[in-house]
């Protein structure tokens, strides 16, 4: 599955945010948006993960972006997870139907029915603007490369 | 793999992520850097936190090495862990401020449950350090710059937890506990 490419208007999804309510594509529009899709909540390697994009929140506020937590976790799970991380990064689910949305946005890794490891950054205008997909679901992709991926959003408009 | 920018757009140049040339000098040890070991010895770069345990695993083996290494340490300390680890950072750029940087460190690894201020205070003490001053170096301004300087400077090199290491040939940033054979490695790529 090909991570979805950047020029690509983001197709319609839904994620339940923590609260329990609907996250679409119109939620992306006015603003940059990273999706960060990890494999499991409380795998170790995503815990350092979204540890070390917490450090990011600031500089992210600062371009008017806001990022997220993806996972075919369920809300319940998530919540804890993140509370767990002494993270603020909201948490989107893909729990029902399962991974509907990441398969969507090619971020959806089929032989272990999981979310891959990837980011789609995707600009005010709700098309993708940067993505990457990691080699393997052990692979974490740099904070770095988040904002390798927001000053995509910049350099496209 | 990775797209983008979309369209003709020209690549970007935006700070961070940092050029290359800083990248390159983030490999290099600095005048101001917390080093030990031989000069001429395979450099490592450590990026840590001292309540890791695989951050003290990793400076036990480099503070103690089976073959020579120059080891670096600089803070990478997250928020989302409490805070401690900025507490321990603070205290080991207050050590350093009094040159104990690395008997301070030791100190940690040997005793990694006793991280509590009344510990600190005391640690300073059997040190030999001036602890009024210590305690006033660990939360000062100066300390707090350089705890954030260094956690930028690994999050642009593209560290995703604790150990983040940097050494031998090559820019990628190794998140794995060295072991003998890790070091001999580095030994035979300066072969």
């Amino acid at each position: 599955m090909a991570i979805i490419a950047p020029g690509t208007p983001v197709p319609e999804i839904t994620l339940k945010r923590e609260d329990g309510s609907d996250f679409t594509r119109e939620d992306l529009r006015g603003r940059t948006t990273v999706l960060v899709f990890y494999p499991f909540a409380f795998s170790p390697v995503c815990t350092d993960q979204l540890q070390v994009y917490e450090e990011l929140v600031p500089q992210l506020a600062e371009r008017d972006a806001v990022i997220y937590g993806v996972s075919t976790d369920a809300t319940w799970s998530q919540a804890a997870f993140r509370e767990k991380l002494g993270v603020s990064i909201e948490q989107l689910s893909d729990f029902e139907p399962k991974g509907a949305a990441s398969r969507a946005l090619g971020a959806y890794f089929e032989p272990a029915g999981m979310t891959n490891r990837a980011l789609v950054v995707v600009g005010p205008d709700g098309v993708v603007a940067w993505s990457y997909l990691a080699s393997s679901p052990g692979e974490l992709p740099g904070a770095d490369k988040v904002l390798e991926g927001v000053a995509a959003v910049g350099a496209s408009s | 793999m990775s797209h983008g920018p979309r369209g003709d757009a020209p690549p970007t140049t935006a700070s961070p992520p940092r050029p290359a040339e800083d990248r390159a000098a983030t490999r290099r040890e600095r005048p101001e850097d917390h080093a030990c070991g031989p000069v001429d010895a395979p450099l490592v770069i450590l990026y840590g936190d001292a309540t890791c345990p695989r951050c003290q695993d990793a400076a036990r083996l480099l503070r103690r090495p089976p073959q020579p290494v120059r080891l670096v340490w600089r803070h990478l300390v997250l928020r989302a862990r409490g805070p401690r680890p900025r507490a321990l950072a603070g205290a080991l750029e207050a050590a350093g401020r009094q040159g104990a940087f690395w008997p301070l460190l030791d100190r940690l690894l040997a005793q990694p449950g006793r991280t509590e201020d009344p510990d600190l205070w005391r640690a300073a003490e059997e040190l030999g350090l001036d602890v009024a001053r210590f305690d006033d170096d660990r939360r000062a301004e100066r300390a707090a710059a350089r705890i954030a300087r260094d956690l930028q400077e690994a999050l642009a090199i593209g560290a995703t937890g604790t150990p983040a290491l940097l050494a031998g040939p090559g820019d990628d940033v190794d998140h794995g506990v060295p072991d003998a054979a890790w070091i001999q490695a580095l030994h035979a790529d300066r072969a």
